[in-house]
């Protein structure tokens, strides 16, 4: 069974710095969203967790382009990730969670899935 | 099996080369080792010595250390002079005992030769050869005028130099009609005196000393042949050396007419268990008083004692290349032209000063010698057309003449053969580099570090670089500059666009120079670029995307995604408030505390959204930034000096928070590091930094590019005696030539190494103006000084900067469940499993 998921609104265009990214808190726990504004679309975003390390800081990495890909360099040690796909350039059985984002008049919204326990309570 | 003793007489340059040569091969498991040195220090680099007087140390000398000798398993004696040898016995004996041997080494050097001059024992006569020589010279100095030096050969003119250091007039004396008689011809001796005189040291050329007597305006006065006379107050003999052979002679092994003990090809004695390598031994009628065939003669032994049937010494060049008094002297092969036959090219050009000759063969197609003064930019082509007989071009005069004259240029290292010897020192040729690099070998610093080319007396260095670049080349290896896929340009390329176009911003750069959009490599050297010319706040708005997470967020991630907080604290000197400060903060964000190795307090453990916070206090309470996230200066670390030290001689703290206030913030390719010591006891660790000053009674001497980390490197001595203002303007002129055109990520010290030229050319563009650019760096400097802004209080009063210090932006309160901690010996530390 396909989980529910819902569009969570986590931030507004002011909060983005372009070629830069944001961490944001959601359900599914922290995510990064990044703003590449010569890119078409401009948004991505993918798990904060840096797998390789297990802290919470792929935004705060520099971003840029491989042969082509849009990518994210994790700051703690380095390793390029695919900001499409969540791939890892430098270890191929490593990848991170990638989230669909799309912005909503002055909204950016991801697409997490809604916590079970929370609804059905509710 | 018990063990046979070797015994090596003699801790000079080449005993000590041979050890390490012996200890390296097999035949060392058969051996006890004793060495026995008359002086009282460690083999030391003679070559150097007059460094001595620059201000390097014997540790700075020593060819190795003491823990050296003990791990390899050898009993070093010092102070301990060989006095006699028994051959039927087989022992030797020094004033505390006799021992055995069952072979014998002589590596005992040479002695310098005084001629029989009545008055030569006077108290302010000295020799030129040891540490201890040059403590008395120095001693003598103090309360001195004058200085000469008897001979005007090479070992002369070094002492001429260093008599001129110590602040002396310096005059030199010399008994044949030109200086360096050995290696120049008449034109050369000459042009060499007149550039000599021109430094103000004073040549007497055909003068003979007849007696040395009291003077009267100075200590001494010397009475020549002529009846003239000249009156000094120190005299150092330099006439030559002589083969230190007494031991030789007292037990009756053969040694020449004009004294050396007599060895084969496999440097062994008339004895077959005495061998003698060095300046003591005499091969085929010649004594080789160069440190290269010493290192030769020492691996020929070492071989020997491992078996080798075929090693053989066979001989070695003598040719030399120096800079005396600043002047490049240069003498290959035959200089003289004494083979028969030989023809002569010459070209004078005295108003520059530059005098060259090349002695060609009969037939004109090979070079067997050749002088140059004034100049030594041909020497290293020159050398190899004579060392491996390369057919010479049809016009041989090209390789000599200016290139504005149809001059050739320097020979290509493809044109030399695999045989080609590239060091001399180390006995490196063309094919054991190119083995090297088949080997894996992939950049100069590998190559060195494999081959020991270019690590003894660097005068090979620039050739190497090109043979290894050239050999890089042909097996594909791109030596590519390039900074990373986005630009075709290295760093140093890139910033020179910057500057000349007044690019301000990684987009404009990007878009007329580059392509694509960047990466992790190009967006902070450009940043650091940009920094460097523009100084302009790291996190304005076209800056933040640039910036490494540790210059955007102006702290140190953690291996947890927390940072640790060093500010700023000048020269290691703070207030007992401002120390309370710190405690005070660290107490509230129950911060781990640490002091670090540069003076300064680190605290751990802050979140992003805990930076601008703290900082807001430390900021209230005085601090600045202290960059210490920044590819930039860091710190300066300082002794306590002459104001409270009992040694001091200078205000070291006062300086080094002078520097510090004064290079705060720069950003360059690399961290940068200096330290100040009040006086040569060097507290401060000053030489293991890319800037280290040391007071002297003067004022200042400045060591650069040194560091510690990963690949130690001592700093080099640059320049003596500085006042402040002087100091200031050299480290100026230095970091901003590094700054401009260092690699990304490269440190001063390999910067240095790799520059053509290295510290001499260094001290060219620096102290000499060269390439007449000082006084652009200067202003360069004066600008960034100017510019200078505390990174934090500009963001801590920016709310718009500060909205990037939110951890997760919709969710201000939500911790980050990941950071976890624990306590350890009284303070918090991270626990994260998955690291
Ligand atoms: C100022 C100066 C500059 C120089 N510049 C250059 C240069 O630019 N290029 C170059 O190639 N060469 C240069 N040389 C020459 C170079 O230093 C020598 O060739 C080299 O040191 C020779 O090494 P060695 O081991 O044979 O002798 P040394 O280094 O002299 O060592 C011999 C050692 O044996 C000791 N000894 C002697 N007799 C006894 C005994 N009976 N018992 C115990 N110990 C004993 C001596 O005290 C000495 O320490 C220079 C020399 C000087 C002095
Ligand atoms: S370097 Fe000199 S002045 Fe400084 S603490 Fe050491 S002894 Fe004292
Ligand atoms: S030495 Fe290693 S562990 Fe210690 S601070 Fe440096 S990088 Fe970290
Ligand atoms: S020739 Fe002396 S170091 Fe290479």
């Amino acid at each position: 069974m396909k989980a529910r998921t819902y569009w969570d609104a986590v931030c507004t265009v002011g909060d983005l710095v372009p070629e830069s990214g944001i961490a944001v808190w959601t359900e599914d726990g922290p995510v990064a969203v990044f703003y590449l504004p010569h890119r078409l679309p401009a948004l991505f975003a993918i798990s904060h967790t840096d797998p390789f390390s297990g802290a919470n800081v792929l935004a705060r990495g520099l971003t840029g382009d491989l042969k082509g890909q849009p990518v994210v360099a994790s700051p703690l040690y380095k390793q390029h990730f695919n900001l499409v796909t969540g791939q890892c350039l430098e270890d191929e059985a490593v990848s991170v969670k990638t989230y669909p984002v799309l912005l909503d008049g002055d909204e950016i919204r991801l697409e997490v899935a809604v916590n079970q326990s929370e609804t059905e309570a509710a | 099996m018990s063990k046979k003793t070797l015994i090596v007489v003699g801790n000079g340059m080449v005993g000590h080369h041979f050890l390490e040569q012996l200890v390296a091969s097999p035949a060392a498991a058969e051996y006890d080792i004793l060495v026995f040195g008359e002086e009282k220090q460690l083999a030391y680099d003679r070559v150097h010595l007059s460094e001595y007087f620059a201000g390097s140390t014997h540790t700075d000398l020593a060819m190795g250390t003491s823990d050296w000798y003990t791990e390899q398993g050898i009993q070093l004696l010092l102070n301990e002079p060989v006095t006699g040898l028994d051959r039927d016995q087989r022992t030797v004996t020094t004033p505390k005992g006799d021992y055995n041997y069952d072979e014998l080494v002589l590596a005992t050097g040479s002695y310098p030769f005084v001629p029989p001059i009545e008055g030569r024992e006077h108290p302010h006569c000295f020799v030129y050869r040891t540490l201890e020589d040059l403590d008395a010279i120095r001693a003598s100095a103090q309360a001195g005028k004058s200085g000469v030096v008897v001979g005007g050969g090479l070992l002369g003119l070094e002492a001429a130099n260093a008599l001129k250091s110590l602040g002396l007039q310096a005059h030199v004396v010399e008994f044949a009609p030109r200086l360096m008689p050995v290696q120049l011809d008449t034109d050369g001796g000459a042009l060499l005196r007149h550039k000599i005189e021109e430094l103000g040291v004073q040549v007497h050329t055909e003068k003979a000393t007849t007696a040395i007597v009291a003077g009267e305006e100075a200590r001494l006065r010397m009475n020549f042949n002529d009846d003239s006379h000249l009156e000094t107050d120190l005299i150092v003999f330099s006439a030559g050396i002589r083969p230190q052979d007494a031991l030789a002679r007292s037990s009756g092994l053969e040694v020449g007419e004009r004294g050396g003990i007599v060895v084969n090809d496999q440097c062994t004695t008339s004895d077959p268990h005495i061998h003698a390598i060095g300046e003591c031994a005499l091969w085929d009628q010649r004594i080789f008083g160069l440190v290269a065939p010493g290192y030769t003669m020492a691996r020929t032994l070492a071989s020997v004692l491992n078996g080798d049937q075929d090693a053989a010494f066979t001989g070695a060049d003598m040719s030399t290349k120096l800079k005396l008094l600043g002047v490049d002297v240069g003498s290959i092969g035959d200089a003289h032209g004494q083979t028969p036959g030989a023809r002569n090219i010459r070209f004078n050009d005295e108003q520059v000063g530059h005098y060259r000759r090349m002695v060609v063969s009969e037939d004109g197609k090979k070079l067997l010698g050749a002088i140059l003064v004034g100049d030594n930019s041909h020497y290293d082509t020159l050398l190899q057309y004579a060392l491996n007989g390369i057919a010479l071009p049809d016009n041989p005069e090209t390789l000599i003449l200016p290139e504005s004259q149809g001059g050739a240029p320097a020979l290509g290292p493809d044109a030399l053969p695999e045989t080609a010897s590239i060091c001399s020192c180390h006995n490196v040729t063309k094919g054991d580099i190119c083995g090297a690099i088949d080997a894996g070998c992939g950049d100069l610093g590998s190559v060195k570090s494999e081959t020991k080319a270019s690590t003894g007396c660097g005068g090979c260095t620039a050739l190497l670089k090109n043979v290894v670049d050239s050999e890089l080349e042909k097996r594909g290896v791109e030596v590519s500059k390039d900074l990373c896929e986005h630009f075709p340009y290295s760093r140093q390329e890139l910033f020179h666009l910057v500057k000349v176009n007044g690019i301000r911003t990684f987009a404009t750069l990007i878009r007329q120079h580059g392509r694509g959009h960047g990466c992790d490599i190009c967006k902070p050297a450009v940043g650091s670029i940009l920094a460097s010319c523009w100084n302009e706040h790291i996190l304005a708005t076209d800056h933040v995307p640039l910036q490494d997470t540790n210059d955007t967020f102006m702290a140190n991630m953690q291996k947890n995604g927390t940072y640790s907080i060093v500010p700023r604290i000048p020269g290691g000197e703070i207030t007992p408030d401002k120390l309370i400060v710190l405690g005070e903060v660290a107490k509230q964000y129950n911060l781990y505390t640490k002091i670090t190795g540069g003076q300064r307090v680190d605290l751990f453990g802050a979140t992003l959204s805990e930076l601008p916070e703290i900082w807001e206090k430390l900021i209230a309470a005085g601090f600045e930034t202290g960059h210490a996230y920044g590819k930039s200066l860091r710190t300066v670390k300082s002794c306590v000096g002459s104001t409270w030290c009992r040694y001091g001689v200078q205000d070291s703290v006062g300086m080094a928070i002078r520097l510090e206030d004064r290079y705060k913030g720069l950003r360059a390719p690399h961290k940068v590091k200096m330290a100040v010591s009040g006086c040569t006891r060097e507290c401060a660790e000053a030489q293991s930094k890319d800037f280290g000053v040391i007071a002297t009674e003067n004022g200042w001497n400045l060591y650069v590019c040194g560091n510690g980390g990963m690949r130690p490197r001592h700093a080099d001595l640059f320049a003596t005696d500085l006042s402040d203002e002087e100091l200031i303007r050299t480290i100026d002129r230095v970091v901003m030539l590094y700054v401009r055109t260092a690699d990304r990520l490269q440190r001063t010290s390999v910067w240095m190494e790799n520059l053509e030229g290295g510290l001499e050319y260094l001290k060219q563009v620096v102290l000499e103006d060269s390439l007449g650019i000082c006084a652009e760096l200067e202003e360069h400097m004066d600008g960034i000084v100017g510019t200078y802004q505390c990174e934090w209080k500009t963001a801590v009063e920016d709310p718009e900067k500060r909205k990037r210090f939110r951890e997760f932006v919709n969710a201000p309160a939500q911790k980050d469940p990941v950071q976890q901690w624990t306590t350890e010996r009284d303070q918090r530390r991270p626990v994260l499993e998955s690291a």
